[in-house]
This record gives structure tokens, sequence and C-alpha cells, in this order.
């Protein structure tokens, strides 16, 4: 029978240290597009027709704008785009702390502005997630299973899962809250203890797109519960969801603002 | 439909004419309803065996319908879910209890049925219907709708005396988005980003029939790089799956090493589909007609050659591994017969027997040209399955290399006409079995599609395993059949 810890040993570490050196383990990976308005041809809206979840916006008059919180980087906006306004990238770390840190262009404002909270000092070291899958495609799960493999190996953060909301700082909610995910989801956030945090991970989680309308989607968490931090991404990749982690417990800065990527 | 043999039935034949078909040995693969202006036609989709046209029954009910469920059981879940999402009235069903509406909640109107308004709920919900259970110390214990770890949302009820399960219910629907719904309307060539994320771990899967559905519907030819490209990318998520797959069978088995190696795997095949195509699940690749963009896959063979090395090292000393297989054999048996008559798809049916392989006995895109074997166990417990299942991944990394050495330079994508009218099906084998789509088009604009997922089949089949079994084995017989809900659900 093979030893398996001896094998363990030899195939030596593989956990990355980023984000404090080596690779985020992301490359080729496609994010969200980037819009620069300024080359935009006159009152053109090919982007706005081409997108499938309403996440570009505007009108002939006041241009396009971008909502990153309904994007899914499905890229047709950038084959579609006649001019360099749209372009792939790999902006992928689009973790905000305030919803409408994710909206370029100012036409759209959202009803109930986003609430935006220090996280309590003494969880910045230690904190415990409990996840609830409201309704995602799985792929949400698939990356955030991934956080625990030896590549990124989240407990190197001291950031742990935990199974039950009594034990958790965090509800990390995926999925767009479907009507029968709707109960259990306040309830296990009933359950936990103050002071308590929620993440919208995934596009789903934070606005509903794509799976918003119809009879059987959902709206993600705005209006339904306080949320502490937006990450859109479909899914987000495990790198970016280490560093919406990281920016709510204030150990790395945000990069988005405005709906604008920084560095 | 395109790809189908038609015959219209009443529903007065319907019983006679499926009986016939199950005595020649053929097998339903799924049914659904859809509608003509108000009118009710239904659909049955018979697999003929290899080298065979699929048959499509259709049926236009003038009364209700009978159900076909005590004939051929599998067809049981797909008249519950025609009942709760199209409102057809199913005659003389065993089991005639909702299925994706959880007891206790009720829509004020069924969704795919034509309406003026959007259906709205109404209701609380209510614990499932369950077999009254009369006996001693019996326990009863509900997990979920949220269970611990990283896990997909989905209910269990157990009820057991000790250590030994009487009897088991999985209430899924939990996720239920109704993607048959969000598809009807768009174009064709919209679908693609919905298909793709019906379940994430099945981009390529979901997409990949999807396209084939419509391709089908529309008569539009895909060019030879692209058919092989695609069995590229369908073979690199089997890769990523069935290494996941491993993963969860170590940690169940208390193989902490093996888990994390599985995982790690696992990472670094998603790492090199990222490089490959910008997307950890491939997504964005697949367009009707063929792909969006060119892929390079030179470097593909050496990108893999580490993977393959320690990938077969790291299946070969899972086979070698006492503490894991004495945890396999013997586990959740499931025999061929209930295999064959619950719907057991992929991996779980060719682990008690069923030789079936879309792949090779429907082949689509590039595999018409391609050689590879299909694994086949006759024991149909947790070890057979993960036999199976370790042949298939060993045979993915191989058909990857065979397949690029195929790909020659050329057209990638066929430009196709946005207006058409078509019925097309599209089928895929993906890591976890059988899937198809059915896509109905009319003037350019989707009016029906259906979705049979392959775990949607092998949740039917589970709790078959599960009856009778002990706790203890619970999780690992889970984890050996592979199961996604966000597919099953849709």
């Amino acid at each position: 029978m093979p030893l398996w810890t001896w094998f363990g040993l030899k195939a030596g570490k593989a956990a990355t240290a980023w984000p404090y050196s080596g690779p985020d383990g992301q490359d080729g990976v496609l994010g969200l597009p980037r819009l620069d308005p300024a080359h935009c041809p006159p009152s053109c809206q090919d982007c706005v027709a081409s997108c499938p979840t309403s996440a570009l916006f505007g009108n002939a008059e006041n241009g396009v704008g971008l909502d990153y919180g309904r994007c899914i980087a499905c890229q047709l906006c950038v084959e579609t785009c006649p001019t360099e306004a749209l372009q792939s990238s790999g902006d992928w770390a689009f973790a905000t702390r305030d919803r409408q840190d994710l909206i370029q262009g100012a036409t759209r404002t959202l009803a109930e502005p986003g609430t935006r909270r220090r996280a309590h000092s003494s969880l910045c070291k230690s904190l415990h997630i409990r996840h609830i899958d409201a309704g995602s495609c799985n792929g949400c799960e698939s990356e955030l299973s991934a956080l625990d493999n030896p590549f990124y190996n989240l407990h190197r953060l001291g950031i742990f899962f935990t199974p039950s909301p009594r034990f958790a700082d965090l509800l990390l909610v995926t999925g767009p809250v479907t009507h029968p995910m709707r109960d259990p989801l306040l309830a296990a956030y009933a359950a936990m203890p103050e002071p308590r945090l929620v993440m919208a991970s995934g596009t789903c989680a934070v606005s509903g797109a794509p799976m918003d309308g119809g009879y059987a989607g959902g709206q993600g968490l705005e209006g339904l519960i306080p949320v502490d931090i937006w990450l859109p991404g479909c899914p987000p990749n495990p790198a970016a969801l280490i560093h919406a982690l990281l920016v709510l417990l204030e150990r790395m800065p945000q990069r988005v603002h405005g709906g604008q990527y920084g560095t | 439909m395109n790809h189908c043999e038609d015959r219209s039935l009443s529903a007065t034949t319907l019983f006679a004419e499926a009986q016939g078909l199950l005595a020649q040995g053929y097998r339903f693969e799924m049914a659904y309803a859809r509608f003509l202006k108000n009118d009710p036609e239904i659909l049955y989709l018979v697999n003929r065996g290899p080298g065979n046209r699929f048959l499509l029954l259709r049926v236009a009910p003038a009364e209700d319908l009978p159900s076909l469920a005590s004939i051929a059981p599998l067809l049981g879940w797909y008249e519950r879910e025609m009942t709760d999402l199209s409102g057809i009235v199913v005659r003389g069903h065993p089991e005639p209890y909702p299925l994706l509406i959880h007891e206790g909640l009720r829509l004020s109107a069924p969704p795919l049925a034509p309406g003026p308004d959007c259906p709205r709920w109404a209701g609380q919900s209510l614990p499932p219907t369950m077999p009254e259970i009369e006996a001693d110390q019996v326990q009863d214990l509900i997990w979920g709708p949220i269970r611990g770890d990283v896990l997909e949302t989905g209910e269990f009820h157990f009820s057991y005396i000790g250590e030994a399960i009487i009897h088991y219910h999985a209430r899924l629907a939990y996720k239920h988005r109704g993607l048959e719904n969000r598809f009807q309307g768009l174009s064709p060539e919209r679908g693609v980003y919905l298909a793709e994320r019906v379940s994430g771990v099945g981009s390529v899967s979901h997409g990949l029939a999807y396209c084939q559905a419509v391709e089908a519907a529309l008569g539009i030819e895909v060019p030879k790089r692209a058919q092989l490209l695609r069995v590229v990318l369908a073979e690199l998520e089997r890769l990523y799956n069935h290494f996941y797959y491993f993963a969860r069978l170590a940690k169940t088995t208390t193989l902490k090493v093996g888990a994390a190696e599985g995982l790690l795997l696992e990472e670094r095949v998603k790492q090199i589909n990222a490089r490959l195509t910008g997307s950890r699940f491939l997504r964005n690749v697949l367009a009707i007609g063929g792909l969006r963009r060119d892929l390079d896959v030179a470097g593909l063979g050496d990108a893999l050659a580490p993977i393959d090395r320690d990938g077969h090292d790291y299946l070969d000393r899972l086979s070698r591994t006492a503490s894991y297989l004495d945890r396999l054999i013997g586990t959740g048996s499931l025999s061929r017969d209930v295999a064959s008559d619950q719907g057991a798809t992929g991996p779980v049916a060719r682990a008690s027997g069923l030789d079936r392989d879309l792949r090779r006995d429907h082949p689509y895109a590039g595999y018409p040209s391609l050689q590879f074997a299909v694994p086949v166990r006759t024991q149909g417990d947790a070890q057979a399955r993960a036999e199976v299942r370790t042949e298939s991944l060993r045979e993915a990394l191989r058909l990857i290399i065979q397949t690029v050495g195929h790909i020659t330079p050329g057209p990638i994508r066929t430009k196709t006409e946005s207006a058409g009218s078509g019925e097309g099906l599209g089928w895929v084998e993906t890591p976890r079995g059988s899937l198809f789509y059915a896509a109905h088009v009319e003037d350019g604009r989707l009016t029906r599609v259906k979705i049979k997922s392959p775990s949607f089949s092998n949740w039917r089949v589970f709790p078959f395993t599960v009856h009778d079994s002990n706790m203890m084995d619970y999780a690992i017989n889970e984890a050996s059949f592979g199961l996604t809900i966000a597919g099953a659900d849709r």
C-alpha cells in the first residue's frame, strides 16, 4: 500500500504565497471587459444591444455605461464593438464594499445605496465562513472548493470554512436567491452571532443576472440582507475570492472605484 | 425533428406502442411537453441502440395522457415535471407528487404553458411526500437544504434505525432557475451563454449539446477544425471533472493526501483551460456553427505531459490503497436491471454493465474520426463506478493528444442566417453521462428548449442504492455517483 504521506512530502510545497509573492494562478483568464467611452463612435449602441444581461446601458444622448454588477464576462460586447472602446482584460479583482462602485457612468444609480461597514478588527486575522448556495450553476462552488486545494491553500491566510452559521463570521452567498432558498438563507443569517458579515459572491448573487426575471429567478442579495462586500464574476476565480476576502478584512486595497479598475 | 425519426400517435395508442418498443429492448431517454399555440404536444425520445436513429414519439393528447411510468419507470420524473411546469394531467401515475415545485408551494400558472403573465409564487413549503414507516425506534434526519462544507443545495431525508437506513429521499429543486423558460424568445445565437450556465462544471457539455441541437434544427454544417476543437474542449472538461471526482472520493474515505492531490490536479487542468481559452471553465468559445474564435492547441500536448505523468501515477496509487478500496467494494450496489429501468447514465450505467456511450454509439462533433475505448464493469458498486471513471480519465488524456494530432488548419465557423425555422436534437456524452437538448426554432426565435441533464437521470437512480444501506457509507456512495444538483434542477 502506498505511503501517501511520504509521496505528499516528496511532491513538495504546491502553495502560492500570493498576494504577498508568487503567482496568482490566473494566467490567461479573461476578466470583465474595460470600457473607455472616449472611443465610442457617436450615438453607437451596438454593445448595449449585444449584452445579454443589460450590464451595458445607455442611450444615444448620454453615451454608454457599464454596471459590472450585472456583467458575466461573456466577452460578446468586445466582439461587437466597432472600435476599441470595449476591450477584453485580465481585470478580475472586482470586489467592492459599495455596490455603487461597480457602476461606470453616472446615469444609473441604485434605489438603495449599498451598505458599507468596517469589518470588526477582531476578525481581521481569523475569519470563519459559512457558504450558502442560493441557486448557483455550481461554477461558484467549484471555485470555492478550489480555495481548499494545495495551490491556494486558504488556511494559510487564517480563513476557514465552517459548517454552522453559529460559528460563522461571514455568510458567503452564491446564486441569484431562488424562491425556495429565500427563507433558508434568511434563517441562516438570523442564526449568526454579531458581528456578522455578508459577501455576495458571483454576478448572480450581486444582481441576479443572468438568472433574474422569469418565474424562478432572483435579484441577488440587494435589498434582502445588508452586504459588506460585492464580488461580480461568472464565476469569480479563486484569486478574486481571496482578494475579496482580504479587502473585506482590510488586508488588501480595493481596486475598483466608480466602475474604474485601478492598480 | 432533425436527427430523429418522427412518429405521431394518439394518446389512446401510446401505452401499447411504448410496450412494443420496450419489448424490443429500446430505452426511453426523455419526455417533455411543448405548446403549439394553446395545444400541448407531448414528445418522447427513444434510443434504439448503437447506430440507429433516435425515435421521437409525438402525442397530441385529446384527453388526459396515460402515465408510462409503470412500464418505463425512468419516465416517472419527466411526467411529474410536465405536470409541474406545463400543467399536463398524467393519468395513473404511480408517484403523483410534485417534483420541481415543492409540496405546499404553488405557481399561479404553469410556467411553460402559454399565458399572458409571469407566474407568481404562493404558499409555504411543506415536508415532502414520504412513505409512512411504522416501526420502533425509527428516527428521521433531515439534512439540508444548507449542508456542511462547500456543497450544492439539496435536502436529504433519512429514516433510519441505528446505522441502518430504511428509506432515503432526496428533495432537489431548491436551485430551480426556470432555465428552459429563459430560452424561449431568444435568438438561437443568444442562447449559448445561457446553456453554458446551466451547470458550471458542465459548461462545455451544455453549450455543445445546445449548439448541436440548433445546428441540427437549422441544418448548419460545422467545419472539421471546429469539430475537433470541440472534442478537445469536451475532453478537457472530462479531465478536470474526473480529478475532482477522485478528490471527493478520497476525502470521503478520509484519504487526506489523496484528496489534496486530486484537487491539485484539477487546479492544474483548470489553469491549462484558462491559458487555452481565457476561461477556467472553457466558457465563451462555443458558437452556433463552430467556435467564436480559433484556439492554439500546438502547446497543449506539452502542457498536459506533466498532468499525464502525475495523473496516471495518482490513479495507480489509489488503486493500490487498501483502506480506500475497502470502503468502495460492495458499497452502494446498483443492479443492471435497476440501472436500466430507472435510467442510469454515464459511468454509473457503465459500472452496472450497461455498455452505453453516445460518443461511440451516436457519434457527434469530431468523434467519428477518433479511436477510444469505453470502459465497462458489471459489479455495480462504488468500486466499479470508480474504476470506470479511472479508465475514462486515462482515455481522455490519450484522446486529447490524439485529437490534437488530427487538427489541420481551416475555418472554424460557418456563417449562419439568423432567421430560420426547424427542430433539432443535440447530444453529448458528458463526464456524468448523456445530455440531450431539443431545440424548437421558429423564424429565428427559440420557442422551446428541453434540457435532459445526466444528473437528472442519476439522481433518480441514486436513492435505490441508499435504501437498506448504512449511514457510514452514505457520503462515499454519494461521492461515487459524482452528481451535480444545478444540472438536475435547471
